[in-house]
């Protein structure tokens, strides 16, 4: 029976809350439309993630094993999950807007000739017509568009942290296909030679219940040394508006916002950034944002909670002190 | 080993004006223009830099292709500036009205009528619609890799080395050419300035229009009709502002209000 296909992606053993997170998408689908879910899942040694996949709410778990997708690939991926989708016959496949979604989401939307839907946000059904219908950010964040397929196949990425992942009910299961991977060397066009991974000390970004940002106004990488001080008191993590990470001041991978991160802490600190939309953007899915800025006209004190209008460093300073003396730490 | 370079660029309305400026038309349901100004999308100038450098330092072609109306000539006439070597425009009411799926299809179709070509380069994502698809639709179209959120690429003898930046780091990606790649912004790739003298040379180029009968398009493919999602609804988000400020005649007095405030709220 058709219904919706996931790709479930995994890192360190693991499922990746990213995966989680279109797992979700996937079981309201089903809610809505009554259609099972299948995951895909691609890499190697993956029997362990199956019975996880079906806590989390798959009805099918598409296994595919093979020495190339040891790692993340495009061709490789775009070309399995398209094999898969041929068994499978999805009416929807869901990916997460990340850097494996959003390049294998168009690839795929193109070999089955779907519909695309990038970085929704929302979906459900129109009460009129009873049709689909997807919600996203678009114009930088300063618009929302709706979306309605015309037709199926179609291929959707969800913006990440839009959806919450689903809670795991113990001992559910579903229907195992191992996927004959048919996928040669010759195939792949692009290889991947080296993986550079930045250290994290402390939380990683898009997890942090605490971010504490920094922008322009900061204005160099001297600042960030004082912003990752202050993180570290209060146990966040470190993000960046574009400004910072195209100066060179932290490197890109910190950046917050359309183009980078989309974060949901409980905390959102930000130091001397204006608040552009596509910043903002990244963290609507904030609960609480602080403004630091000397400029009481910016626009980030439109979105924010609570607002200090003043020089970012010597607030900064101080709160690191302050936080130290509430904290005990 | 020079490099033939195909970049594609997208006239927006500027991306950056702040969201009180910004206004949608009810009926077409697009952003309207008013008083702002026409800009090359933002990461489409990192894309420009970046072909420029490796044309600077391996010789080679750059060639700018935009999909768009009669105004996307100053675009293009900016990248000539920039140092691109020629600039094509893609301008037909048949295309006029195509999604992300259809404009792809037709920058491959033009890229393939330029000729050989070594790189094609995109912005990661355009300033306006901003769908980052259009990058991984084209190759396929053209059946050449793809490799998307490049902020850096090195040549030597016929391959290429891309710098894949990723939610926790970066890949060093090995591909041999033909490719595509998205280009995302760092500290190495920030546009350049042209000169006064190079701005007056782009002046007096000539930059061909091509139409839909040019690129022998499938009437199938583009316009309105054939997406095959429709856009329903453009509409401003309601935004309500309520910021507390907080008080304090010296920083320290403010840090302490604010940390004060911040655990009254249980946040730290
Ligand atoms: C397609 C596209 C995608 C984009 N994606 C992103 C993205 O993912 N993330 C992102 O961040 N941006 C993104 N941008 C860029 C965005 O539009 C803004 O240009 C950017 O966010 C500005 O960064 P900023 O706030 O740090 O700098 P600015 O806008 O220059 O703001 C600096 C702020 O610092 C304040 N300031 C100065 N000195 C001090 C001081 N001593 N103390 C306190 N405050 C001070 C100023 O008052 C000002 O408000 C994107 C743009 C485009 C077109
Ligand atoms: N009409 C167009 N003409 C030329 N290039 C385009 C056009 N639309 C999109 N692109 C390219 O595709 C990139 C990504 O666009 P998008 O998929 O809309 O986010 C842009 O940064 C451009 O490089």
């Amino acid at each position: 029976m058709p219904g919706t296909l996931v790709l479930a992606t995994t890192e360190n053993a693991g499922l990746t809350r990213n995966a989680l997170e279109v797992l979700a998408g996937g079981k309201k689908l089903r809610a809505l439309l009554g259609e099972p879910v299948g995951a895909a899942i691609l890499g190697r040694e993956l029997s362990a993630h199956v019975p996880l996949l079906f806590a989390y709410g798959a009805d099918q778990v598409y296994r595919a094993e093979h020495q190339l997708l040891e790692r993340y690939q495009g061709d490789a991926f775009a070309s399995v999950m398209h094999q898969i989708c041929q068994r499978a016959q999805p009416n929807m496949v869901l990916l997460a807007g990340d850097s494996i979604g959003r390049e294998v989401g168009p690839r795929l939307a193109n070999r089955l000739k779907a519909g695309f839907v990038a970085d929704f946000v929302d979906f459900d059904l129109e009460a009129a017509s009873g049709r689909l219908r997807f919600t996203r950010q678009t114009y930088g964040g300063k618009a929302m568009a709706v979306m309605q397929p015309k037709a199926f196949p179609v291929v959707a990425t969800a913006k990440l942290r839009a959806m919450e992942p689903p809670t795991k009910e113990e001992g559910r299961t579903g229907e195992e296909i191992v996927v004959d991977v048919a996928l040669e060397a010759s195939q792949l066009k692009t290889r991947v030679l080296e993986k550079i991974q930045e250290e994290v000390t402390g939380v990683k970004l898009e997890d942090a219940k605490i971010v504490v940002s920094g922008g322009r106004g900061v204005r160099g990488p001297e600042g960030f040394k004082v912003l990752e001080q202050l993180a570290q008191v209060i146990k966040g993590a470190v993000g960046a508006s574009r400004a910072a990470t195209d100066a060179g001041w932290v490197p890109p991978s910190w950046q917050v916002g359309q183009t980078g991160k989309s974060v949901s802490p409980d905390l959102y600190l930000a130091f001397g950034i204006s608040g552009a939309t596509q910043h903002v953007a990244g963290i609507s899915g904030a609960k609480n944002i602080v403004a630091i800025n000397t400029d009481p006209e910016a626009p980030i004190y439109k979105v924010a909670q609570l607002g200090v209008v003043g020089d970012w460093k010597a607030v900064a300073t101080k709160l690191i002190e302050s936080c130290k003396e509430l904290t005990g730490r | 080993m020079p490099l033939n370079i195909i970049v594609c660029i997208k006239q927006v309305i500027d991306p950056e004006i702040p969201a009180s400026q910004f206004k949608i038309d009810p009926g077409t349901k697009r952003q309207v223009q008013g008083s702002h100004s026409l800009v090359i999308s933002a990461y489409d100038q990192n894309a420009l830099e970046v072909a420029i450098q490796l044309k600077e330092k391996q010789g080679g072609k750059v060639t700018a292709i935009s999909v768009g109306a009669a105004t996307a000539a100053t675009a293009l006439k900016s990248a000539l500036s920039m140092g691109a070597d020629e600039a094509i425009l893609v301008d037909d009411p048949a295309i006029a009205a195509s999604d992300q799926q259809g404009i792809a299809y037709v920058l491959a179709k033009a890229t393939q009528k330029v000729g050989t070509f070594d790189l094609v380069l995109t912005g990661c994502v355009s300033g306006d619609w901003g769908d980052r698809a259009v990058p991984a639709f084209m190759a396929e179209e053209l059946g050449i890799g793809c490799v998307s959120f490049v902020s850096r690429i090195e040549a030597k003898d016929g391959q290429v080395v891309l710098r894949r930046v990723v939610e926790d780091g970066y890949e060093l990606i090995e591909a041999k050419t033909p490719v595509l790649a998205s280009v995302i912004s760092d500290d190495t790739n920030t546009p350049r300035y042209p000169k006064l003298k190079d701005i007056m040379a782009a002046g007096k180029k000539t930059i061909p229009t091509w139409k839909a009968a040019d690129l022998v398009l499938d009437p199938d493919r583009v316009g309105s009709g054939a997406a095959r999602v429709a856009i329903t609804d453009v509409y401003l988000p309601l935004k309500e502002s309520k910021c507390e400020m907080i008080k304090g005649d010296t920083p320290q007095e403010q840090a302490a209000n604010l940390a004060a405030r911040l655990r009254e709220l249980k946040l730290i």
